[in-house]
Formats: C-alpha cells, sequence, structure tokens
C-alpha cells in the first residue's frame, strides 16, 4: 500500500476527491456487512431504548381487546425443541418460586380453580406478523398473590421444559391484568403446539417474551435475562 | 480563474447533511434487515392487497446486521440519532432564517412547474431563482415531511398496543407497517434523482456541500 506523504494531499481539490472517494469505499465496502464486531456494543444501548419506551407505555393501560369471532384460523406455533415438546400431564406441576413467603406447587386441576380471566388481543412477533387470539388462564398477579411474593422482588423469570427455553419480565409488566398463566385458547384445551398443558400469555411484550410449556415461575431480585434475550433480541421488548 | 460565488452552505446544514447521510441509509439498510424476517404484510390467515412480492427476501447487499436481531439493534441505535440530528436541522434551519430560502411554500410552485418545464425541453430559458429552484425547494422539503413520517409510522408499528390510536389513524398495525415501508421507497427514490442532479447535472452542489460555497458557471 503507498502511502501518500503529507505533502501530496495538501491540495484541497485532491484531499476533497480523496475524501469522497473513500467515503464511497467504505458505503460499498459496507454493504452486506453483518456488524457482528459491534453488536456487542450496541447491547448497553438497549439501556436508553429502554427508558424510551417505559416513558412512551401507560403501564396501567389495557391492551385493546378484539371482537368475538376475530380469532386468526391459523395461529403460527413456536418451540426450540427438535420435536414437539410433551409431558405427561397428571405428573406436571407448576412450581411458583423465588423470593416468596409460600411457594407452590400446583397441578393443572388447582390451576384451573384459581380465579379466570379471559383476553382477546392482538398478538405481535418480533419478526412482524400478527394473529389474534382469545387466551383463558390465570393472572400472574393471581400467582403473586397466592405465593406472596416479595414486592421487592422486581423481576419474574419464567422456565419450561421446551429445551430449557426461558424469559424473565420486569415486574410491572408480569403483574398486569392482561398478563396469564393461560390453558385454553380459543375455547378449547391448550394445544400441545401452543404450549401445553400452561404457558404464559400477554400481547403487552413481542411473542417469545411469552414463554410456552411452563414450569416454574419464579420471583426475583435480579433480571435472569432470557434464551433470545442471550441471543441478541432485546429483552424489554414491550409494545 | 475567480468566479462569482453565488451563495454558501453553513456549516451546521453541511454537517446535519453528511451525518444524515450516514444515519439514514443506516435506518434503512437495517431497516431492510428486518422486514426481512416476514417480508410480507398480511395478518396471519388473511391476503395483503397491494404486495406482489410478499415472501420475497431483500437482496443481502442491501442490509445491515446480518441477521433480525442484529437488524434490531443497528435500527434502534441509529433511530436516536436519525431523530436527534433530523431535529437540530429544522431547529438550526428555523433560528437562523435560512427557511426562507430553503422551504417549499405555494408561491414555489409556479417556479418549480417552470424548471419542470425547462428539465422536460418545453421550455427554452431556465427560469431566474436564488439559492434553489423551486423542484429543489420542493424535493428538499420533501424529506423532511418523509423524515416526520417515517418517525410516525416507525412509532406506530413500535409501540401498537400502548399507542392504539396512532396505529389506528393509520388505518391499523398491518396498514401502518406498509406505510412505514413505502416511505423508505420515497426515501430511495429520492436518493437515486438527488445523486444523479448533484454528480451529473450540477457538481457545482455538492462542492457546496463540501466547502460551503457554490460558484456561479464560468460562463456567467
Amino acid at each position: 500500500m503507498i502511502v501518500p506523504r503529507v505533502t501530496d494531499v495538501t491540495d484541497r481539490r485532491r484531499f476533497l476527491k480523496l475524501a469522497g472517494a473513500s467515503a464511497a469505499g467504505l458505503l460499498a465496502g459496507g454493504c452486506g456487512w453483518h456488524g457482528e464486531p459491534v453488536w456487542g456494543a450496541l447491547r448497553w444501548w438497549e439501556r436508553p431504548t429502554e427508558l424510551l419506551q417505559r416513558a412512551i407505555a401507560d403501564p396501567h393501560r389495557l391492551a385493546k381487546e378484539q371482537p368475538e369471532g376475530r380469532e386468526s384460523a391459523r395461529f403460527p406455533q413456536y418451540f426450540i425443541s427438535p420435536r414437539l415438546p410433551t409431558v405427561d400431564v397428571m405428573a406436571w406441576r407448576l412450581q411458583v418460586g423465588g423470593s416468596v413467603a409460600s411457594p407452590l406447587s400446583l397441578s393443572l386441576g388447582e390451576l384451573m380453580r384459581l380465579p379466570r380471566t379471559t383476553v382477546r388481543v392482538r398478538h405481535y412477533c418480533i419478526e412482524g406478523w400478527t394473529a389474534v387470539a382469545e387466551w383463558t388462564g390465570v393472572r400472574v398477579s393471581e400467582l403473586a398473590r397466592a405465593a406472596r411474593a416479595d414486592p421487592a422482588a422486581e423481576f419474574v423469570e419464567f422456565r419450561s421444559f421446551d429445551s430449557g427455553y426461558w424469559s424473565s419480565w420486569d415486574r410491572e409488566s408480569a403483574l398486569h391484568p392482561q398478563t396469564l398463566i393461560a390453558y385454553g385458547m380459543n375455547g378449547d384445551a391448550l394445544m400441545p403446539g401452543h404450549g401445553a398443558p400452561a404457558r404464559l400469555y400477554s400481547n403487552l411484550k413481542y411473542g417469545y417474551k411469552s414463554v410456552k410449556y411452563l414450569t416454574q415461575v419464579n420471583f426475583l431480585p435480579r433480571n435472569t435475562g432470557g434464551y433470545y434475550e442471550e441471543r441478541g433480541y432485546e429483552w424489554y421488548a414491550a409494545l | 480563474m475567480q468566479r462569482r460565488i453565488k451563495f454558501s452552505q453553513p456549516l451546521s446544514i453541511r454537517l446535519t447533511h453528511w451525518f444524515n447521510t450516514v444515519f439514514l441509509l443506516a435506518m434503512i439498510a437495517s431497516g431492510l434487515q428486518i422486514f426481512n424476517a416476514y417480508p410480507a404484510f398480511a395478518e396471519k390467515g388473511y391476503e395483503f392487497c397491494c404486495y406482489p412480492l410478499a415472501g420475497k427476501p431483500m437482496p443481502e447487499w442491501a442490509r445491515l446486521g446480518g441477521w433480525l436481531a442484529g437488524g434490531l439493534r443497528f435500527h434502534f441505535f441509529f433511530m436516536w440519532f436519525f431523530i436527534l440530528n433530523g431535529l437540530l436541522y429544522v431547529a438550526y434551519v428555523f433560528a437562523s432564517g435560512e427557511w426562507r430560502r430553503r422551504l417549499f411554500l405555494p408561491p414555489d410552485a409556479r417556479g418549480a412547474w417552470e424548471m419542470q418545464l425547462y428539465y422536460l425541453r418545453l421550455r427554452r430559458e431556465k427560469p431566474d431563482y436564488g439559492m434553489y429552484n423551486g423542484l429543489q425547494k420542493l424535493a428538499y422539503t420533501g424529506t423532511l415531511a418523509l423524515g416526520a413520517l417515517s418517525v410516525l409510522t416507525g412509532l406506530a408499528i413500535w409501540k401498537p398496543v400502548s399507542l392504539p390510536w396512532l396505529s389506528g389513524l393509520l388505518g391499523g398495525y398491518v396498514a401502518a407497517r406498509f406505510w412505514h415501508f413505502l416511505i423508505v421507497w420515497a426515501f430511495v427514490g429520492f436518493i437515486v434523482v438527488h445523486l444523479f442532479m448533484t454528480l451529473v447535472v450540477d457538481r457545482e452542489a455538492t462542492r457546496s456541500m463540501l466547502v460551503g460555497t457554490y460558484r456561479e458557471p464560468a460562463d456567467a
């Protein structure tokens, strides 16, 4: 590589041409660039964007309910395991733990005896598609009350039997009245493709935050991230 | 040879212009990467009227971020600077009075029409104008409108649950996402014409955006 001596570029016109060519080269070279080297640096930038999201969203606002009959005929199914994750429903338990005064271990029958809530809302996937479904289940706030969760536990972690998939939420969004542990979908029992026997459901955040195939709900004093969050998706991810 | 200087581009304008070049290209490229995760508009189980290329991916060279998460990170990083830089530009243009010779206002319609006729060879003599002709004012003012619309439509699809009135105003989430996408192509159309006009037709304009002075043609 030939490095021009300083005196070679003192001519302003020539310098501008050189600068223009370098800029064009940078732009052309940037085409198709994945940007891996700066992904890590961009991670800390999530924080100001999260604060902006908290400023925009009113945490007590209810998501708009959809009219009856508006449910989508086709609602996509997602799991990370190579095969559809299934479990023996009789042996299945939902553990409610972490910073709680009375830890719970609920069978599906016990879960279904807790106060029941139904929401019919538009679902948003981070990929860009939407669909509508009706979900029936128990509010996470109901579990927090039943287990007497420590008010100082600022985070709620949801774990599953889908190859260890998990995600964690800020307490405020998890305890929102439209955030449910759902065991029913569109008037039927939740199907294995949608996270049976029970899954988290809320449209306050993108779909990957709604953990399917639930096994644990933990009230925690610290943020424990999540499966997709570790792979690059945003943690707060509010809609 | 000394040529008469017709006008100057203030440094604030030149700086915000070049910063915007970087931020806008990054927003478009990362946006196309995000779009690629679902290169269609229809709600699941429905058809969408107006996008014949549904399902076709965007070319790799036009994308920034490598995959959806990377594209989102870049988009929500550059978003801040794209908006901030745009606000600084608007604040400067209004505070300094620069808007008087830049902003397209209804009386400029006549000049824009005359200039269009001149470019189409339907008019022999070039119309008289100051810093910018009517068509330039229209195009540059148009980019400000596009910038504002890109932010509004972007906010609508970023916060459809928190700000339902905004996505509702735009015809719903699916429609808002489509508007956001159309604005990209309006920007791309502007960029193509802008590059042709400043690199081929009037290269003095490029020079003025770099060093600040726009010289009259040598024969004038």
